[in-house]
């Protein structure tokens, strides 16, 4: 299985390389059109901010070929917020890959969230063997808000969708590859989709 | 619910994990890599590393072991210690560190602060602050709390938050291995005032320190070394004790 890692200048991509090699398989980095286009499974990572995010993206040409890929894409976190329509950070103009507008969390609450918060209403293939109000990582300031592409929810001052599906195309707001055993579990059963 | 953090700390001092008693008098306490993955296994929330030798010795935080930490476990860790430049986070995160931690060079040159935020984002830099009271002043103390500064601890807060912080970690170094218990009180007027996340350190001795750190303190999670290192706490009793508490935590 040939697994690629999307190459923009964003994101912690080690700590996934590393979860995809304890599962048994090895990925690649690339920014080419072509190796993106022929892997099995391709994950969209991002950290950082939304507008210098898309805008790496943007100057890589890969905003273009994102939304025309045909097989299962993970976006992770940032990677997932970039494949919203747009976000409230930066004003930025996202990929409308999924149907909703990121926002911010109010003062209300700590900002950014961070640290571990539970997943519930688990609605996809992705969460196949994975329980209710499992706990996983959660590192961010700006979040989707509940809508018809979720996948999954997590409460923190609302109740917002912490993972996304629309056709080929996933996002989890939570670190998969940080999210200790059962996080390894979702990135596996997206590895088999 | 978002719940509160259990971190260990393993000081690193030549690739070896030692804990000070008011950072001095240095014991080993275990080889890092093999202790991570114990933590983790055993329910650790997050890990922190500190080279606490790299701010005298001008030494770099080892990037081998960050590696085989970060190949190792699954869940997330910050690195500090002898990191003064936009170069040396990039280093670090590019070998798997999820967050860094500077103290002494952001006292020292606080735009570095609002510089990580802009390229890396803030989630993944933690402030470190050392601090002791004199004449009833909380002061912000550099170099494993030897060198006095002239900055409040509050204000210093308050300062680091404003340029881009994402979280705080606050050493009481009057607490810090007295194993007497947390700064409650300071912790909690810094969890009032800033609006991210703090980070309780210095003083854990017993279970109900932890408790207390997360109710008086309002600490958003708590780090300890010594009582993790030496058995003295088993993570698993303590969140158990935490969740009798009605404090939220992941088990």
């Amino acid at each position: 299985m040939k697994i690629v890692i999307i190459n923009y200048g964003a994101g912690n991509i080690q700590s996934i390389m590393f979860a995809i090699e304890r599962l048994g398989f090895t990925a690649v980095l690339s920014n080419d059109w072509k190796e993106i286009k022929a892997a099995d499974k391709v994950i969209f990572p991002g950290v950082g901010e939304a507008s210098s995010a898309m805008k790496m993206l943007i100057d890589s040409g890969l905003d273009v070929l994102i939304p025309t890929l045909k097989q299962p894409v993970l976006g992770i976190c940032l990677g997932m917020q970039l494949m919203c329509n747009k976000s409230e950070e930066g004003n930025t103009a996202g990929l409308e890959i999924f149907d909703v507008n990121v926002v911010k969390f109010t003062s209300k609450v700590k900002v950014p969230q961070m640290g571990w918060n539970q997943i519930y209403n688990l609605r996809s293939d992705l969460f196949k063997g994975i329980a209710e109000k499992e706990y996983m990582y959660l590192v961010h300031s700006f979040y989707a808000p509940n809508c018809a592409d979720a996948i999954a929810t997590t409460n923190y001052e609302v109740e917002y969708a912490s993972a996304l599906k629309k056709n080929n195309f996933y996002g989890t707001q939570f670190h998969p590859e940080k999210s200790g055993d059962v996080g390894e579990q979702i990135l596996g059963n997206f590895l088999k989709l | 619910m978002l719940t509160k953090r259990i971190i260990p700390c393993l000081d690193i001092k030549n690739g070896r994990t030692v804990k000070g008693v008011n950072f001095v008098d240095l014991r080993d306490a275990g080889d890092p890599v093999e202790l991570a993955k114990i933590y983790s296994d055993e329910g650790a929330d997050e890990l922190v590393f500190l080279d606490i030798s790299a701010t005298e010795e001008r030494r770099k935080t080892l990037i081998d072991l960050v590696r085989k930490v970060a190949s190792t476990i699954n869940i997330p860790f910050t690195v500090g210690g002898g990191i003064s430049s936009v170069k040396d986070v990039d280093v670090l995160l590019q070998n798997g560190a999820d967050k860094v931690s500077i103290n002494s060079s952001a006292v020292k040159n606080p735009q570095l602060i609002n510089d990580l935020a802009q390229k890396f984002g803030s989630q993944c830099v933690v402030v470190a602050i050392d601090a002791k009271q004199i004449d009833g002043q909380w002061i912000v103390h550099l170099v494993g709390g030897k060198v006095p500064t002239e900055l409040n601890l509050f204000d210093w807060a308050k300062e680091v938050e404003q340029r881009g912080a994402g979280e705080i970690l606050f050493t009481s170094m009057d607490n810090d291995g007295t194993k007497n218990g947390f700064a409650n009180e300071a912790l909690a007027k810094l969890s009032e005032l800033v609006n991210i996340p703090i980070i309780a350190s210095g003083g854990a001795g017993n279970i109900q320190h932890f408790v207390d750190s997360f109710i008086d303190g309002k600490a958003d999670a708590a780090l300890a070394a010594s009582v993790f290192h030496f058995k003295e706490i088993e993570i698993k009793t303590l969140k158990e004790a935490l969740k009798n508490n009605n404090i939220e935590v992941r088990i």
